[in-house]
C-alpha cells in the first residue's frame, strides 16, 4: 500500500502545530494588548462635549483653582461638577453675549441642566473617593495629568486596576506635599526617593490593597 | 410524616436537642436532601427548554469570546449637574431627614437617608421617644413601597384619566348639593387617623356639614383595646407600659414586643431587663398565654398555649384570684390548672413591679380585666400609666362601619369619600361592603394602589406615599412629628390633606395645611418680623385632642425608656447622626424653597436678601430637624375604674369544632403591604413561610385530623367557607387554626396578586378576631408552601446554648463548656496578625425577639434582590442575614429561640481557600472580602461554608429594567448580576465611609461609629459591632463575657461573629431546678 502522505507532510504537520500555537499565542497576546490599549481604556481620547469647555483656558490661562468649580473634592467621594450657577458667576459679566456660551445661558434661563459626557468613568463596581486621596497627598495632576494644558478634557491614564495598584502598592513614588496638591506642573523640591517615604510617614499613608478598599 | 413517630423521636432524645422543623426531626427525605445538597436535586440545573446541542454551541462561542469581553469600549455616560445646587447638598454625601411613618393609628419616628434627592434607606430616629433609633420591618420596607412600580399613577374617573381639578369640582359639587341637608348624605371613611391636622380638617368639614359622618376603619386595629379601656374607665385611654420597671410580666395573647406602635419601645425596654450584665443576671420574667405562637411568646420563660376562647376564662379566673371584683367566677381552663397558683403568687410577690398586658386579638373584657388586675396589683402609676388615646378621634369602629353599611344599603349615602384603606377587601364579610357601596351614587377612593376598592369607585385618586408628602402624626405616647417629604410625588399623587382641602375649601398644598394647623395649635405667628398680629386665624384655638402646650413632662414611660436606653449606650445611631448636623434644618428650608420656586421664576443672580423668619418658622425648622414637636407627649392622667366589668362585652364562647383566630400577618399586615416583595419574601418569624399564608395548626390536632403541612382544607362556619392549606406549627394551641390576614388579594399588583389565600370571607363583625365552631374538611389536594426553615440547615450541632438563671449562677461558663475544643495551631496558613482594626460582631440571643427588622434592613442597605416563590422553593433566597429559629422540648410547648445568622467572617475561613480565582479573600481587618467582579460562579465557597451564609445569583434576580427601582438602590453597594456569589460584608461600605471620615479628621474610628444596617435597625440592640482590638469597645466587652461562644468552634474557623448564650429565668415552682449536666445528655 502506497504512502498516503508525502514525506513533506511531516514538515507540514510540524509547521502547522507550531503555527497553531503561535496563532493562539498571538491571539491571546493581541487580546491582552487590545485590553490595555487606549482604544479600550479610552485614554488620551478627546470627548466631544455639549459645550467646548477648555480647562487649558480656565486653569492654564486664568489660573482658577480646581476647587472653585470642583467644590466637594476635599470633602466627598465625588469632586463635583459645577452647577450652571457657577459658570454664570463670571459669565453673566464676562463674554455675556458670546454665542459659544449660549448653552450655558440657556441652561440657566430654562432651568435645565447641561449634560456633560463623563470623561473619567470607573466601572460601577469600583468605589473611588476623592477626599481621602487629596488628604493623603495625591495631586490632581497625578491622575488627571496636565489639565492646564488640555483644551478639551481627556483621560490621561488607563484607569485600569493595575494602574491604581502602582500607587496603592508604593504610594511613596507619587505623593506630594499637601500644599502642592492643586499645583500643575509640580516638580518635587527634593528628590522623590527622599520626599516620598517622608510624606508617607508624615501623612500616615497606608498601602491599602485589600479588595474591599475599592470593591464592595 | 407521622406525628407518633415524631413524638417517639422526641421522647427518645437524651438531654436538650434543638430542631428547626418537624421534617428535620423525623428526617424526611426532603429534609435530608436540603441537608446534604444545600440545594435540592436539579436546583442548580438550567431548566429552560434549550437543548443540549444549542447549549454547547452557545457555551463554545461564549468561551471563545470570553477573553474579548475585557475589550469592550464602555458606552458614554452623562454627568448632569444642578443648575443651582442646593447649598447644603454635597454630591456623594447622603443627607438625613427626620420624618415619621404613620401606621395603625400611630407613627414611628424615622431618619431617612437621601442621596442627591432620592431616599434610599430608612433608619429609626434616635431622638424620637417611641423608636429610639430602631425600626420594624414595615418601616424598613417602606422604601420599596415608595418606588413600587405598581403604585397607581393616574387619577381616573370610571377608568378615564382626569385632572385633579376635575375631581375637586365634582367633590365640591357633591358637598354643596348637600348643603341644604347639612351633609346628611356625606360619609368620609378613613383608616385610624393619627394625624392631628387631618383630624382637624375633617372636624372642620363636619362642622360645616353637621349631619355628615366620619367613620374610621382599621381591619387589624386596636378595637378591643379601645373598647376594653372604655369598659374599664368609661373613656378611651391608652395604657403606656413601663416594661423596664416590670419584674413579672403576663402577656394575655399579646405580642407586645413585635407589634403595634409601641412595639419598638417595649422591645427596647424588655431587653434592658434581659441582658446579662457581666456574670450577673437580673432578668424579668415573662409568662405568655397564647392561642398562636408569637415572637413575644418565644421570649417567654413560661408559655401556655390556650385556645383563644379559653383565655377569657383564664383571665377571669386569674382576676378573681387577684381580688378583682366582678370578674365572674369562671373556672380556669384545665390546661392552666397547675399554672394558676405559681403565677398568682409570683404576681402578688411583685406588687407594683408586675404587669398584665392583654393582646389586641382578645375581647374587650380581657383588656378591662387586665386593667383591673394592674390596678389590684398596684401597678398603675408604676409600670402602667394611662394617657389620652394617641389616635386623633377614638371611636367604635365596628359599630361605625356597620352603621355605614346600613345607611349605604338604605340608600341614604350620596357621597362616599374613602381616604386610604381598602374596605372592599378588609371589611367584615357579613356586611358585604362591596354590594352596599355600589348603591352610593358618588364614590371616590384615595389610595396608593388601584385596588379592590378603587375598582368599585367612580373616582380613584393616587395617594402620595408618606415619603412624598407633608403631614403629621402622633406616636403612641402622643409625641407629634411633622412628616416631611423626601422626594416630590413620583406619580402626581395627592395626600389626604390635599383631597379634603380641595373638596371642602379650595386646592391647597399639604404643606400649607399642615403649617397652618401647627401655627394655630402652637399660637405662633407665621408673619415675619413685627407683623401686625392678625386676628382669629392665628389665635390659638386649643384644638381638641391635643395635649396642653405648656405641659413639659414627657409621659413617664417615655422618660424611663429613654433612661434605660441611654444606660445601654446605644452608640448605634451615632455614626449616622453625626452626619446630620444642621443639614436637616437647612434641608427643611430647602424643601420650602423648592416649593415656592416651583411656581415662581428663577431668582435673579444677585444674592437674595436673607429672609426674616417668623416666630413660627423658627420653631418649625427645629421640629423638622429634630423629628419631634416638643411638649406634645401626653401627660399621664388619672382614670377611675367604673367597676362595671360584668357589662364589658366578652368574646365568643368555646364551641364544638375547631377555632379560628385571625391575626395580622407579620409580613404584609392587613394586606396593605401585599405588593411589597421584600415583605412577601421575608420568612415569617416562626413558620418561616414566604409568599403565602396558611392555616397554622398544632401537630396534635393535625395528627388527629390526619393532616400534614400543605394539605388543603375547607374551613366552614355556617355558610361561609374558605380553602387554605394547613401548616403544622409547634406551640400552637390545640384545636386552633391561626389565619393571617392580607393574602389572596386580586388587585394588589404584580408581586401581591395571587399570593396566599384570602381569609376575610370567614371574618365577620361578630368574629373579627376569634371564630369558634369551624368545621374542617380535607379536600385531598395539596399546595406547595415555600418555607425556608430547612434551608441552610446546620443540623444538630449544639448551636443554641441555654441555661436557667440558677444553672448560670452555678456555672457562668456553661456555654463555653458545651463545645468540643478545637485543635488549635492546626492551620496550614499560619496565624494572621491583625494590626489596626479587627472588626467583629456579638449577637445577644438573650434579647433577640426574632422580629426580622435586621433582615429587611440588610436587604435595603445591600441591594439584596428578591427571587420569588418558585426560587425560594429551590432554596435560592438571597437574604444575606437570616434568622434561624430553633425549637426544643415537646411539640405542644416548645421553647423557641432565634439566632440571626450573618456571615461569620471567619479568621480561618473555609470559603477563602477553595476559591480558584481569589474572589473571596481575607483582608487585614479580618473581613472575608467578596469581590463580585472576580467571581466566576464556581460556588465552591458556598459548598465549603459550614455556616451556609453564602448566596448565589443563579439567575438575574435584580430588576435592571424598572426605572423607579433604580432610584431605590444604595449607590454605595454594587448591584450584583447573574452568576455571582454574594454574602454579608459587615456593611463594608459603612466601614469604609467611617474610615475615610476618621482619616479626614486625623483620628481613629470611634467605637460605635460604624453601625451595620442590621445593628441600627435592631429594636433590642441585640447586634453589636465594633473593633475587637479596642479592649474598651462594646463588642470587645461583650466578647469577654462568659456567655460568649462561637458557632462550630470545633472547626477552628475562628468566626468573628459570636453569640451570647441564653439565660432563662423560669419560676422554679413551674419548672423544678435541675443541674445543667442532667440536661446535656449527649452534648458537651
Amino acid at each position: 500500500m502506497p504512502q498516503i502522505f508525502h514525506r513533506s507532510a511531516n514538515t507540514l504537520a510540524k509547521v502547522s502545530i507550531a503555527g497553531v500555537l503561535l496563532l493562539a499565542g498571538g491571539v491571546i497576546g493581541l487580546i491582552m494588548v487590545l485590553g490595555r490599549s487606549s482604544y479600550v481604556t479610552r485614554a488620551s481620547e478627546f470627548i466631544e462635549q455639549p459645550l467646548q469647555f477648555s480647562h487649558a483656558h480656565h486653569v492654564g490661562d486664568d489660573g482658577i483653582d480646581c476647587r472653585y468649580c470642583h467644590t466637594s473634592v476635599e470633602t466627598s467621594s465625588f469632586a463635583g461638577i459645577p452647577p450652571t450657577k457657577t459658570c454664570m458667576n463670571c459669565h453673566s459679566q464676562l463674554w455675556a453675549n458670546s454665542p459659544i456660551l449660549e448653552p450655558v445661558r440657556a441652561s440657566f434661563r430654562d432651568d435645565t441642566s447641561l449634560h456633560w459626557i463623563r470623561v473619567h468613568d470607573l466601572p460601577d463596581f469600583v468605589y473611588f473617593n476623592h477626599s481621602i486621596h487629596i488628604k493623603k497627598g495625591v495631586g490632581c495632576e497625578t491622575c488627571h495629568g496636565r489639565v492646564d494644558e488640555m483644551p478639551l478634557m481627556f483621560q490621561q491614564n488607563s484607569l485600569q486596576m493595575e494602574w491604581c495598584l502602582t500607587c496603592h502598592r508604593a504610594p511613596e513614588q507619587f505623593v506630594r506635599p499637601r500644599s502642592d496638591i492643586f499645583t500643575m506642573g509640580y516638580r518635587p523640591p527634593v528628590p522623590q526617593e527622599e520626599l516620598g517615604p517622608r510624606l508617607v510617614k508624615e501623612y500616615g499613608i497606608q498601602s491599602l490593597t485589600t479588595c474591599s478598599t475599592c470593591h464592595r | 410524616m407521622n406525628i407518633d413517630a415524631l413524638r417517639a423521636r422526641l421522647d427518645g432524645t437524651r438531654g436538650r436537642e434543638y430542631w428547626r422543623s418537624l421534617e428535620s426531626l423525623v428526617e424526611t427525605p426532603e429534609f435530608k436532601e436540603f441537608l446534604h445538597r444545600e440545594f435540592p436535586q436539579n436546583a442548580s440545573e438550567w431548566l429552560d427548554p434549550v437543548g443540549r446541542r444549542n447549549f454547547l454551541k452557545l457555551m463554545g462561542a461564549s468561551l471563545a469570546l470570553a477573553g474579548v469581553s475585557a475589550c469592550t469600549r464602555q458606552p458614554n455616560e452623562e454627568l448632569v449637574p444642578y443648575v443651582r445646587q442646593p447649598e447644603e447638598l454635597v454630591p456623594g454625601k447622603p443627607l438625613f431627614f427626620a420624618t415619621a411613618m404613620p401606621m395603625n393609628g400611630a407613627g414611628i419616628g424615622l431618619l431617612v437617608e437621601s442621596h442627591e434627592g432620592r431616599p434610599t434607606k430608612i433608619e429609626g430616629n434616635p431622638d424620637h421617644p417611641s423608636s429610639r433609633g430602631a425600626t420594624d420591618v414595615f418601616a424598613q420596607a417602606a422604601i420599596l413601597g415608595l418606588y413600587d412600580p405598581d403604585r397607581s399613577q393616574t387619577l381616573t374617573n370610571l377608568g378615564d384619566i382626569r385632572p385633579f381639578a376635575s375631581f375637586a369640582a365634582t367633590g365640591q359639587g357633591a358637598l354643596s348639593s348637600q348643603k341644604a341637608a347639612q351633609g346628611a348624605g356625606v360619609r368620609i371613611l378613613t383608616e385610624t387617623v393619627a394625624s392631628p391636622t387631618l383630624a382637624a380638617q375633617i372636624t372642620a368639614l363636619l362642622a360645616q356639614y353637621p349631619r355628615a359622618k366620619w367613620i374610621q376603619w382599621e381591619p387589624a386595629g386596636r378595637h378591643n383595646a379601645r373598647e376594653g379601656s372604655r369598659a374599664a374607665f368609661g373613656e378611651y385611654v391608652d395604657a403606656q407600659y413601663a416594661i423596664e420597671k416590670a419584674t413579672v410580666i403576663l402577656s394575655l395573647d399579646a405580642d407586645f414586643l413585635c407589634t403595634g406602635a409601641a412595639g419598638l419601645k417595649h422591645a427596647r425596654a424588655f431587653a434592658s431587663r434581659r441582658r446579662v450584665d457581666g456574670d450577673r443576671a437580673q432578668a424579668n420574667r415573662l409568662y405568655a398565654v397564647e392561642s398562636s405562637p408569637t415572637n413575644t411568646g418565644s421570649r417567654a420563660d413560661h408559655r401556655l398555649p390556650l385556645r383563644a376562647t379559653e383565655i377569657e376564662a383564664f383571665t377571669r379566673a386569674l382576676a378573681a384570684q387577684l381580688g378583682v371584683g366582678g370578674a365572674g367566677a369562671a373556672p380556669a381552663p384545665a390546661a392552666a390548672a397547675n399554672w394558676m397558683a405559681p403565677l398568682v403568687s409570683d404576681l402578688q410577690a411583685h406588687r407594683g413591679q408586675s404587669l398584665v398586658i392583654a393582646g389586641d386579638g382578645q375581647p374587650p373584657i380581657v383588656h378591662a380585666l387586665a386593667h383591673a388586675m394592674n390596678d389590684a396589683l398596684g401597678n398603675v402609676g408604676a409600670t402602667v400609666v394611662y394617657t389620652q388615646a394617641a389616635e386623633a378621634q377614638p371611636m367604635d369602629q365596628l359599630a361605625g362601619i356597620r352603621e355605614l353599611v346600613g345607611e349605604m344599603n338604605a340608600g341614604t349615602v350620596e357621597f362616599l369619600l374613602v381616604l386610604g384603606g381598602n374596605p372592599v377587601y378588609t371589611a367584615p364579610a357579613d356586611l358585604d361592603f362591596a354590594t352596599a357601596m355600589e348603591r352610593v351614587p358618588l364614590r371616590a377612593h384615595l389610595s396608593l394602589y388601584e385596588d379592590e376598592t378603587s375598582a368599585l369607585c367612580h373616582w380613584h385618586i393616587p395617594e402620595t406615599h408618606f415619603l412624598e408628602a407633608w403631614s403629621d402624626v402622633r406616636s403612641d405616647d402622643g409625641t407629634a412629628t411633622i412628616i416631611q417629604p423626601l422626594i416630590a410625588p413620583l406619580y402626581n399623587g395627592k395626600s389626604a390633606h390635599e383631597v379634603v382641602a380641595a373638596i371642602a375649601d379650595r386646592e391647597r398644598s399639604g404643606y400649607e395645611v399642615v403649617r397652618e394647623f401647627w401655627s394655630r395649635e402652637k399660637g405662633l405667628s407665621m408673619q415675619a418680623t413685627p407683623a401686625p398680629t392678625t386676628p382669629s386665624s392665628i389665635a390659638p384655638t386649643g384644638g381638641r385632642g391635643v395635649a396642653p402646650t405648656g405641659a413639659s413632662a414627657v409621659a413617664p414611660t417615655g422618660n424611663a425608656a429613654a433612661d434605660a436606653a441611654a444606660g445601654q449606650a446605644p452608640a448605634s445611631a451615632q455614626g449616622r447622626v453625626a452626619m446630620r448636623p444642621d443639614e436637616a434644618v437647612v434641608a427643611g428650608r430647602s424643601a420650602e424653597a423648592d416649593r415656592s420656586g416651583a411656581t415662581s421664576s428663577p431668582p435673579p443672580i444677585a444674592a437674595a436678601p436673607v429672609p426674616q423668619l417668623s416666630p413660627f418658622d423658627r420653631e418649625w425648622r427645629k421640629w423638622l430637624h429634630d423629628g419631634v414637636v416638643p411638649d406634645t407627649a401626653f401627660t399621664a392622667r388619672t382614670v377611675s375604674a367604673q367597676g362595671n366589668l360584668g357589662q364589658a362585652s366578652g368574646g365568643p364562647q368555646p364551641a364544638q369544632g375547631l377555632e379560628v383566630v385571625f391575626r395580622p400577618c407579620p409580613g404584609v399586615h392587613d394586606g396593605r403591604f401585599s405588593n411589597n416583595a421584600w415583605l412577601q419574601e421575608l420568612p415569617k418569624p416562626l413558620t418561616k413561610l414566604t409568599w403565602d399564608n396558611a392555616a397554622l395548626i398544632s401537630p396534635a390536632t393535625a395528627a388527629r385530623l390526619a393532616l400534614i403541612s400543605g394539605d388543603v382544607v375547607d374551613l366552614r362556619q355556617g355558610d361561609r367557607t374558605i380553602r387554605i392549606p394547613v401548616w403544622l406549627a409547634p406551640g400552637q394551641a390545640p384545636d386552633t387554626l391561626t389565619l393571617h390576614l392580607g393574602y389572596g388579594r386580586t388587585r394588589a399588583g404584580r408581586a401581591g396578586n395571587g399570593t396566599g389565600f384570602n381569609v376575610n370571607p370567614l371574618r365577620t363583625l361578630a368574629a373579627m378576631d376569634t371564630l369558634p365552631g369551624v368545621q374542617l374538611s380535607k379536600t385531598g389536594e395539596t399546595y406547595e408552601l415555600a418555607s425556608t426553615q430547612d434551608h441552610w440547615s446546620l443540623e444538630g450541632r449544639n448551636l443554641i446554648r441555654v441555661a436557667t438563671e440558677a444553672q448560670f449562677a452555678a456555672d457562668p461558663r456553661f456555654a463555653q463548656k458545651m463545645e468540643h475544643q478545637p485543635l488549635t495551631g492546626l492551620t496550614m496558613y499560619g496565624d494572621f496578625k491583625y494590626e489596626g482594626y479587627a472588626w467583629g460582631m456579638a449577637i445577644d440571643q438573650n434579647v433577640c425577639t426574632g422580629c426580622n427588622a435586621c433582615v429587611v434592613a440588610c436587604q435595603a442597605e445591600n441591594n439584596v434582590p428578591v427571587v420569588g416563590k418558585s426560587q425560594v422553593l429551590n432554596g435560592r433566597e438571597m437574604h444575606w442575614l437570616r434568622v434561624d429559629r430553633y425549637y426544643t422540648g415537646d411539640l405542644e410547648t416548645p421553647e423557641t429561640y432565634h439566632q440571626p445568622m450573618p456571615c461569620q467572617q471567619c479568621e480561618n475561613a473555609p470559603c477563602e481557600v477553595v476559591c480558584p480565582v481569589a474572589a473571596t479573600v481575607h483582608n487585614q481587618e479580618g473581613l472575608n472580602d467578596m469581590v463580585y467582579n472576580r467571581c466566576v460562579g464556581t460556588r465552591y465557597c458556598s459548598n465549603n461554608c459550614p455556616y451556609k451564609v453564602r448566596r448565589f445569583n443563579f439567575l438575574l434576580y435584580q430588576d435592571w429594567d424598572t426605572p423607579s427601582l433604580w432610584l431605590q438602590r444604595n449607590p454605595d453597594v454594587t448591584v450584583r448580576s447573574r452568576g455571582v456569589m454574594e454574602k454579608c460584608t459587615y456593611c463594608v461600605q459603612r466601614i469604609n465611609q467611617a474610615r475615610i471620615t476618621a482619616k479626614l479628621e486625623d483620628r481613629e474610628i470611634r467605637d460605635g461609629e460604624v453601625v451595620t444596617a442590621c445593628q441600627s435597625a435592631c429594636p433590642t440592640e441585640a447586634i453589636v459591632f465594633g473593633n475587637l482590638n479596642d479592649p474598651n469597645s462594646r463588642v470587645a466587652r461583650l466578647k469577654a463575657s462568659s456567655l460568649n461562644y462561637a458557632l462550630l468552634a470545633e472547626l477552628n474557623s475562628k468566626p468573628r461573629t459570636t453569640y451570647m448564650a441564653i439565660v432563662r429565668n423560669p419560676n422554679t415552682e413551674l419548672e423544678p431546678a435541675r443541674p445543667l449536666a442532667a440536661e446535656e445528655g449527649e452534648a458537651g
